[in-house]
C-alpha cells in the first residue's frame, strides 16, 4: 500500500534539488528549471493529498490552477530572460547587478 | 504491482532530476527535465489524479519546455559559450554551500513528514471512514468538470483572466524595442 509519506518524502527529496539548482547554477534559464522542479513538488503533494477529498476535489483542482499559473510565470520570465540578455549579454544571475545601463 | 510501479516512477523522477542538477550541459538538462515531468505525470496516475496528469503532460511537456528549448535557442551562442566554461562538477568546492542547504533542509523536510505521520491525521482518518476517498476504478474527470463549473467558477475566472494579462505582459516583454 502506497501511503501519504512515500509522496511526501519523494516531494521533499525534488523540493531539495530544485533548491540545489536554484542555489548552485550559474544559468538564468537553469534557475528557471528548478523553480519548477520546486513547483512541482509541491503539486505532487496536493495530488497526493486530494485522494482524501472525492466530493470537492479541492487539491486536484489547486494543482490545475497551480500548473496554470506555472505555465504563466515561465512565459513572462522567459520574456524578461530575453531581454536581459538583450542588455547584457549574458543570463548568469551573479553578473546582472544594475537595474538600467549607463 | 502498484507498489512496484510507484518505486519505479519515483526512481525515474529522482534520478532524472539529480541529472538536471548534475549535468554540465544545458540542453541535456532540460531534456532530463522532459523525463522528470513525465515521471511525476506517473506519479499523478498513481496518486488518483488522472486528469491532473494528462494536464501536467500536456501544459509542462507541450508548453513550457517548448517555450524553454526556444528561449535557449534564441538566447544565442555567447550563452552557449558561456556555459561551455562554467565547469560545474556535482560536488565541488564551488557549489558546496549549495550543496550543505540543499542537504540540511531535505533532513528537516525528512524528520518533519516522519514525525507529522500523515496517515493517521484526524481529517484522513474521517475521510476513509465516510467514504471520502476516491476509489481505484472510478474516474473523477467528470466530477473535477462539475465541481469546476460551480465550486471554483471563481478562482477559474480570475485564472484566466491572468494567465491573458501573463501571455499580453510576455508578448509586450519579449518584443524589439524600436530605436529612440
Amino acid at each position: 500500500m502506497i501511503t501519504l509519506t512515500h509522496f511526501m518524502v519523494v516531494s521533499a527529496g525534488l523540493f531539495c534539488i530544485g533548491l540545489f539548482i536554484i542555489v548552485s547554477k550559474k544559468n538564468a534559464i537553469q534557475v528557471l528549471l528548478g523553480i519548477e522542479l520546486m513547483l512541482n513538488a509541491a503539486i505532487l503533494n496536493m495530488v497526493a493529498f486530494s485522494r482524501y477529498d472525492r466530493v470537492n476535489n479541492g487539491g486536484q483542482m489547486f494543482a490545475l490552477f497551480a500548473i496554470v499559473l506555472a505555465a504563466a510565470t515561465t512565459a513572462v520570465a522567459l520574456a524578461i530572460i530575453l531581454n536581459v540578455y538583450r542588455r547584457y549579454k549574458t543570463i548568469n544571475p551573479d553578473e546582472i547587478n544594475q537595474l538600467k545601463d549607463q | 504491482m502498484v507498489q512496484v510501479m510507484f518505486y519505479v516512477m519515483s526512481f525515474v523522477t529522482l534520478g532524472s532530476a539529480f541529472i538536471v542538477a548534475a549535468g554540465k550541459n544545458l540542453v541535456r538538462s532540460i531534456f532530463m527535465f522532459f523525463i522528470t515531468l513525465f515521471g511525476l505525470a506517473g506519479l499523478y496516475v498513481l496518486a488518483l489524479a488522472d486528469f491532473v496528469a494528462v494536464t501536467q503532460v500536456v501544459i509542462y511537456v507541450g508548453g513550457i519546455l517548448v517555450l524553454i528549448l526556444f528561449a535557449f535557442m534564441l538566447s544565442g551562442k555567447q550563452a552557449l559559450a558561456a556555459l561551455d566554461q562554467q565547469k560545474s562538477k556535482f560536488i565541488s568546492l564551488k557549489n558546496f554551500p549549495a550543496f550543505i542547504l540543499a542537504g540540511l533542509f531535505l533532513v528537516v523536510m525528512l524528520n518533519i513528514i516522519l514525525k507529522a505521520n500523515a496517515p493517521g491525521l484526524q481529517w484522513i482518518q474521517d475521510a476513509k471512514s465516510g467514504h471520502n476517498i476516491i476509489p481505484v476504478n472510478e474516474s473523477m474527470v467528470n466530477n473535477i468538470g462539475i465541481n469546476l463549473m460551480t465550486r471554483y467558477l471563481l478562482p477559474f475566472e480570475v485564472i484566466s483572466v491572468l494567465l491573458m494579462l501573463a501571455l499580453v505582459g510576455a508578448a509586450h516583454l519579449a518584443r524589439k524595442e524600436e530605436k529612440v
